[in-house]
């Protein structure tokens, strides 16, 4: 009972992550239905930023929450930039060109990435796994018995921080002008310029928005798993894209559900099959949840538009 | 929505297809490959003459085995560095040219046809890791070039042919040596075993040691498995933690194990974990932090070893990359110091004569013990067990074949 319990924390603070990343996807894919690949190696120059502005800050000043909160600004700001000028200049140009050549450049722009980060030149990090400085100090937030079951404090926090910005997402998109102009635009963005509505801007926006939500899932991350790679970015990637899938992609709500449902589902076949089951079950899932759903679990097949 | 389910299908064939494409020999692929370390200290690669000897590596440079790639890299340049110093082979230099296989066995084989069809290596040196020396084996025996694994540890390595050596002992060893020492020295009765099931090496260690273990009246309670590459361990260690093991074999990689040690701790194991020579690199202390102190491994070789011999080669490596050799950097240099001396003794460069001279290779005084080849081209060496303290290896004890 103890083991259960603590697999579906572990869960849960894995699902959390997927979340956050599966977000980016599924808001790209809403406003220009372009799957970004780049998305999780665009996570991984987030980590970098925030993993050198930590060592940048020095052993005190990183753990204090002035610290905490210069790291996260730092990454997230440096990545919504990062973000801004792949769209400008990988995206942009490939616009009005059929929607594969911008899945191609994606994927080449991942690859780029990731391993370009393996350079060892200059500030490049170079291959080897470094250890994330220690931003949030781990603390045990809740214990029952003899250590059977431990909550986390970054549990806690991840957790609040994807739920809180998984509403302010919902809200953005269905409260606001800007969330009603994305949503123009990912209707027909010819006609949404027509309608005089800033196309350009509302594209580079929503990608600064999901690069800069990149970045904080992928501190989080760094913070719960302290080891930080330049390949992170395609393996955390793969599986937040995964979750929005499940989820239905497009859909923000669903891409949090999938990404729940997907990290309690590779810790429960970690806990009680075996670790080589898990990417297996993982994929099997999704092709399972296509079959049955092929829009997703919250997902509409939506009649084609005219 | 209804155009999801073909571009899903489209981008998963383009991925694989990008995946595929890296295996076929990649007009530039190998662009950037070439060591562009900072550490290059035997110049740049001159062209293939009469008055050169070329050999070739490959190596993990980049991706999840770099620090062993880079190490051992380290040694086998110091090495040459130190004979053409002393007179080059038979009056001529030697000159060594390298490539990265990203720690991929694909990129491996790649590398290794590219420095026999191409660069016309008379000898190849590498890999550290067994899955990429057994992409590179297949193609070095088929076209007869001799080649000297530094540290590839698994058996099938050199059963591949007669033109495959190496200098370090085989992985069944290093599983008993941990098994009888966590049995003779730790004295542990009930023991988990937590290995990486992508990796050749780390399921033969772990095969050795539950079968040696059980052997000598332990018993093995709990096993659990893990990728490369993973960062989260807490499921398996959660598992692990409730059948309350008095310690954990975890024979992996560095870059793993960091972590794993990390999250034992957290999820509340106290009790010692084991390992192999893939434990041995700083980043293993950079990614653990305090959570390795007071674990094993075992090794190829110690720095603690007063051996002159062994310290002027650490001064030597100091001098040129300001880090004391882990155990990677000490078998590459000898390695390397293995082939030359079995160049000098050839009679010409062809390969069966450079490979007949290697296969005679007789109490060899490397760093890394005492090298003396057997019937089946595998060094016969004792190992060291090491203990984490202080950020730091600290040697135990020897144990003997």
């Amino acid at each position: 009972m103890a083991q259960l319990l603590q697999h579906l924390i572990n869960g849960l603070a894995a699902g959390t992550i997927y979340a956050l990343v599966a977000l980016g996807y599924t808001m790209v894919y809403g406003v220009l239905k372009l799957i970004n690949f780049a998305h999780g190696d665009v996570m991984m120059v987030g980590v970098y930023m925030g993993y050198a502005t930590a060592f940048a800050l020095g052993r005190e000043a990183r753990a204090s929450l002035l610290g905490v909160a210069a790291v996260f600004a730092v990454a997230m700001l440096g990545c919504a930039l990062f973000g801004f000028l792949i769209e400008r200049f990988a995206y942009r140009p490939l616009r009005e060109k059929p929607r594969l050549t911008a899945l191609i450049t994606a994927i080449g722009i991942s690859f780029a990435l990731s391993y370009g980060f393996q350079l060892d030149i200059g500030f490049l990090p170079g291959a080897s796994p470094r250890a994330f400085p220690e931003i949030i100090t781990p603390t045990e937030w809740l214990i029952i018995g003899d250590r059977d079951v431990v909550v986390w404090n970054w549990q806690v926090i991840s957790l609040l921080i994807a739920v809180g910005l998984m509403v302010g997402l919902q809200y953005l998109v269905f409260g606001t002008r800007f969330g009603r102009a994305m949503r123009a635009v990912s209707w027909d963005h010819r006609v949404a310029a027509l309608m005089g509505i800033p196309t350009d801007r509302v594209i580079a926006l929503t990608f600064m928005l999901s690069s800069a939500l990149a970045a904080g899932a992928g501190l989080l991350y760094a913070i719960k798993d302290t080891s930080v790679s330049p390949l992170m970015g395609l393996y955390v990637g793969l599986k937040a894209f995964v979750a929005a899938v499940i989820g239905g992609i497009g859909h923000v709500p669903g891409a949090v559900v999938g990404a729940l449902v997907l990290g309690l589902v590779e810790e429960f076949v970690v806990g009680y099959a075996a670790s080589t089951w898990r990417d297996a079950v993982a994929f099997g899932f999704l092709i399972l949840v296509l079959l049955v759903k092929p829009g997703g679990l919250f997902g509409r097949v939506a009649a084609e538009k005219v | 929505m209804r155009r999801l389910a073909p571009m899903l299908l489209a981008a998963l064939a383009i991925m694989a297809a990008a995946c595929e494409k890296k295996t076929q020999p990649a007009p530039s692929g190998e662009g950037g490959a070439q060591s562009p370390g900072k550490a290059s200290n035997t110049g740049t690669p001159p062209p293939a003459s009469a008055d050169t000897i070329l050999l070739g590596q490959v190596g993990a440079l980049s991706g999840g085995q770099a620090t062993f790639g880079n190490s051992q890299r380290n040694g086998i340049e110091l090495a040459i560095k130190e004979a053409n110093a002393a007179g080059g082979v038979n009056g001529k230099k030697l000159a060594i040219r390298v490539y990265d296989n990203q720690s991929k066995p694909e990129e491996a084989a790649q590398a290794v046809t590219r420095l026999i069809t191409q660069d016309k290596v008379v000898l190849i040196l590498g890999d550290v890791a067994s899955s990429n020396s057994l992409a590179m084996a297949d193609k070095a025996q088929a076209a007869g070039v001799p080649m000297i694994t530094p540290s590839s540890t698994n058996v099938t390595v050199t059963q591949k042919g007669d033109y495959i050596f190496r200098v370090c002992f085989i992985d069944p060893f290093q599983g008993y040596v941990m098994a009888k020492f966590a049995r003779d020295d730790l004295k542990l009765n009930q023991v988990a075993v937590l290995t990486d099931n992508k990796s050749a090496y780390s399921i033969d260690l772990a095969n050795v040691f539950k079968q040696k273990f059980a052997e000598m009246g332990g018993k093995i309670i709990s096993e659990q498995s893990y990728s490369q590459g993973d960062t989260d361990y807490r499921a398996q260690l959660t598992a692990i933690k409730k059948t309350q093991p008095d310690g954990i074999y975890v024979p992996g990689y560095y870059s793993e194990v960091g972590v794993i040690a990390r999250q034992a701790r957290e999820v509340g194991l106290k009790v010692p974990l084991m390992g192999g020579d893939g434990w041995d690199s700083a980043t293993l202390f950079e990614l653990g932090g305090s959570a390795v102190e007071g674990n094993y491994f075992s090794n190829h070789y110690s720095p603690d070893n007063p051996d002159p011999r062994v310290q002027k080669f650490i001064a030597a490596y100091k001098a040129d990359y300001g880090a004391v050799p882990d155990a990677l950097a000490a078998l590459g240099y000898d390695a390397a110091k293995v082939a030359i001396e079995a160049l000098k003794r050839a009679k010409d460069l062809t390969g069966p004569s450079v490979r007949d001279a290697i296969g005679q290779t007789k109490d060899f005084p490397g760093v890394a013990g005492t090298i003396s080849l057997d019937a089946n081209r595998n060094a016969v060496k004792p190992a060291v067990i090491l203990k984490v303290a202080d950020g730091k290896t600290q040697y135990v004890t020897t144990i003997n074949p």
